[in-house]
């Protein structure tokens, strides 16, 4: 034998999934409620889906260029924030706010802690909310058909009937099919549970979060909201509950490391929720619970490590 | 009922194909050099009772156990002692050995070979011979099994669990042997379980081998205190933890034996070894290979005398029809990766895996996403993602507070690590610093 022989230590083989396709899964899971936004507000949304990845690719390439960084743009991270930040976006959002938000969710929320896998906050959502105390009115006007108004939602929440004043109709099926007003990724329920059920599939997600956050949700909203069945189903479909659960919440490095981590943040998430949606002034508090667990991921997860196998009902550990 | 198994675990390619249904060939011993490490087991390295010159012949006693734990080395064929030095072994470095210059005559010891009673013997003769013919576990940790087969209270032993799990991907030899000589592994359990009045003996086969269980489940029907354990295939069911889970439900933790849990584990050919010591007076010296990988022109298994040189056996795949990139002692999850191959086969060598492509060069590790696929896959409920964390730091403490000395270096978690982190390796490093500083204490 002529050749030298590699040298590593053990295990010799990798299983055949990478950071980057993953982020290319939930790329691909997000695709049927982006495709969804774009047929149901428009050019507008294409738009600024566009303008919201362009920025975050872009972003992400000069700041490591310029930080002299190793480059990851390939990895498809930051054009998933892009894509995430676009769909929790009004498509009335002027495009130039949409592009500062773009820039703050990359370099403030994640390159400013270390980039891929150290922000502790999910970067769509921290500039989302960065775009909402920033520029409250633009982020809250939804436009559908023509009516720029209430969604249905808010129409629930404040009691708005009149149809002038309101953005999309408040009937059940059109808020699972998503033929209603709000951010151009959050309306479609039945989009968005494609999606979900794609990365269930494909393991990228497991059940616990999503369904331990919704389920949680549920139970708060029957026994502070409305005890009724109608009112229950379109708490569940409307406003960002779904693609927050699945997508947003979901996120691997926002979300506890943990199994038993994980069913607390979501049921923390549960809560949180239920009180800004009951109690809040807005009628929405999906992406505030998700920012405000995030931030309470390493307390969870310091008091959630698993017991060793074998060691169960053991307290000394010897 | 489904198959038992356990929590956590991986699904690697299993690439037993290229050398499942490929009977075992005995090799045509090669002339010159037959190098015996006396550290080949866990334990105390055996001390040498032979010296340059001494003539020896098969199956005698080279190397004398110099403790509890140690094991006693035989010579696998007869010549010359060309001398006692260090050599080296397979991990690169020098230990001392005993070289044997084959005189190709293989003449034995009196009696090799021949046919015993054990049901004559006492327990305390049938532990002696196990002691005598230098058997240690075979399945890779090389513990003495004179050891394991003395526990403190013979009576609380219920279980004496034999692993032809063979979860190792590539490895079959194992699987070869419940095909070939299903009749010794059941005559070694029987040995062993003479030994243990209360015990039961649970032949563990994973179910990706339907042709072992069926041959298996034939060779113990008139057996009354054997059973085939039907075991769902994941990785890493062979460990000793996991494979006692499935089996017997029971549980033990790094500071426990298999026998506080009231088992005894011996992998296959361990068992043949020992119906080889006591029902034919052959002690350990030769032991199955599989040799395989993409680079090997025809993988075979074979059955070689121990101290040959691992160069010298490529010959019997019919050499490589490609260069191998990288070349492995052992299976591609826990083996050793080879510098060279000028090194001697030992009791604990199963293969020779020569691989055309290395996945651990072709990716570059990238940040850690957090994705907690290494918490799914750890078998023994550990959290690697912090571990590493923890032991990149040099934080040792918090290491041991995350539990890590209880990882045994199964390799799940960097398996399936989709950002391609070394985690094993920094666990590797960080247990032999613990156990280094735990010495000096």
């Amino acid at each position: 034998m002529s050749n030298l022989l590699n040298l590593s230590s053990s295990p010799h083989v990798r299983d055949k999934s990478s950071t980057k396709s993953i982020m290319w899964d939930v790329f691909l899971a997000l695709m049927p409620a982006t495709i969804f936004g774009a047929w149901n507000f428009g050019l507008k949304a294409v738009i600024l889906i566009v303008a919201c990845i362009a920025t975050c690719v872009l972003t992400e390439y000069i700041w490591q260029k310029a930080m002299k960084l190793p480059l990851t743009v390939s990895d498809g991270s930051a054009a998933l924030t892009g894509l995430l930040l676009a769909l929790n976006l009004s498509a009335t959002f002027p495009v130039w706010m949409a592009i500062v938000g773009s820039v703050f969710a990359i370099i403030i929320v994640k390159q400013l802690f270390g980039g891929l896998g150290q922000n502790f906050m999910n970067p769509a959502l921290g500039a989302r909310c960065f775009l909402m105390v920033s520029f409250a009115g633009q982020m809250t006007s939804f436009t559908y058909d023509g009516v720029t108004g209430a969604t249905p939602l808010a129409q629930i929440k404040n009691g708005v009937t009149d149809p002038s004043l309101c953005a999309g109709k408040s009937d059940l099926l059109d808020m699972f099919l998503g033929t209603i007003g709000g951010t151009i990724g959050e309306t479609s329920t039945i989009a968005l549970l494609i999606g979900a059920a794609y990365l269930l599939a494909r393991k990228v997600i497991t059940w616990r979060i999503p369904v331990i956050y919704i389920a949680t949700f549920a139970i708060f909203a029957l026994i502070f909201g409305e005890q009724d069945v109608m009112y229950l189903a379109k708490e569940l479909c409307g406003g960002g509950l779904v693609l927050g659960a699945f997508f947003m919440a979901t996120d691997y490095v926002t979300s506890p490391i943990t199994p038993k981590g994980q069913i607390v943040f979501a049921v923390l998430l549960g809560v949180l929720t239920g009180i800004f949606r009951i109690f809040g002034a807005s009628a929405e508090g999906v992406s505030y619970a998700i920012i405000i667990s995030n931030l309470l991921v390493p307390l969870i997860e310091n008091v959630t490590i698993p017991t060793p196998f074998g060691k169960e009902g053991i307290k000394d550990g010897k | 009922m489904s198959n038992a198994t356990f929590r956590g675990g991986v699904h690697p390619y299993e690439g037993k194909e290229l050398s499942q249904d490929l009977p075992i060939k005995t090799v045509k011993p090669a002339m010159g050099e037959y190098i015996f490490p006396m550290a080949q087991h866990i334990g105390a390295p055996a001390t040498p009772v032979v010296s340059k010159g001494d003539k020896v012949l098969v199956g005698q006693k080279i190397g004398e156990a110099s403790g509890f734990i140690s094991a006693n080395i035989c010579s696998s064929v007869s010549g010359t002692v060309k001398a006692v030095e260090p050599r080296m072994l397979l991990n690169g470095s020098k230990a001392t050995c005993v070289v044997v210059d084959n005189d190709g005559e293989y003449a034995g010891i009196p009696g090799l070979g021949e046919d015993r009673d054990y049901t004559k013997l006492t327990n305390d003769e049938i532990r002696d011979i196990v002691k005598e013919a230098g058997i240690v576990g075979m399945g890779g940790a090389g513990f003495p099994t004179n050891v394991k087969l003395a526990p403190k209270d013979p009576n609380a032993i219920d279980y004496i669990l034999v692993n032809g799990a063979e979860c190792e991907p590539y490895l079959t030899s194992d699987y070869r042997q419940m095909l070939e000589c299903p009749e010794e592994i059941v005559g070694g359990l029987k040995v062993i379980l003479k030994l243990f009045d209360k015990a039961k003996g649970l032949i563990c086969i994973e179910d990706n081998k339907p042709e072992a269980i069926k041959r298996m489940e034939a060779a113990v029907q008139s057996e009354s205190r054997i059973e085939v354990k039907v075991l769902k295939t994941k990785y890493p069911q062979g460990g000793e933890r996991t494979l006692i889970s499935a089996a017997t439900g029971r549980k033990i933790y790094s500071a426990k034996l298999p026998a506080d849990a009231g088992c005894i584990v011996d992998n296959i050919s361990t068992v043949i070894a020992i119906y080889r010591a006591v029902c034919k007076q052959t002690p350990l010296i030769t032991r199955v290979m599989t040799l395989t990988g993409e680079a090997f022109k025809t993988p075979v298994n074979v059955e070689v005398r121990l101290g040959c040189n691992h160069a010298d056996l490529v010959a019997e795949g019919d050499g490589y029809k490609e260069d191998p990139v990288k070349v492995i002692s052992g299976g591609p999850m826990m083996g050793f990766a080879m510098f060279d191959l000028n090194v001697p086969v030992t009791k604990t060598s199963s293969s020779i895996l020569a691989m055309t492509r290395d996945q651990v060069a072709e990716f570059e590790p990238s940040p850690c996403i957090r994705c907690g696929r290494c918490v799914e896959a750890c078998p023994g409920n550990l959290v690697p993602q912090k571990m590493a964390v923890a032991a990149s730091h040099n934080d040792y403490a918090t290491f041991e507070k995350l539990n890590g000395m209880e990882c045994y270096e199964c390799g799940s978690c960097t398996f399936v690590c989709p950002a391609k982190r070394p985690l094993t390796q920094t666990f590797k490093e960080a247990r032999q610093h613990v156990m280094a500083q735990r010495r000096k204490k």
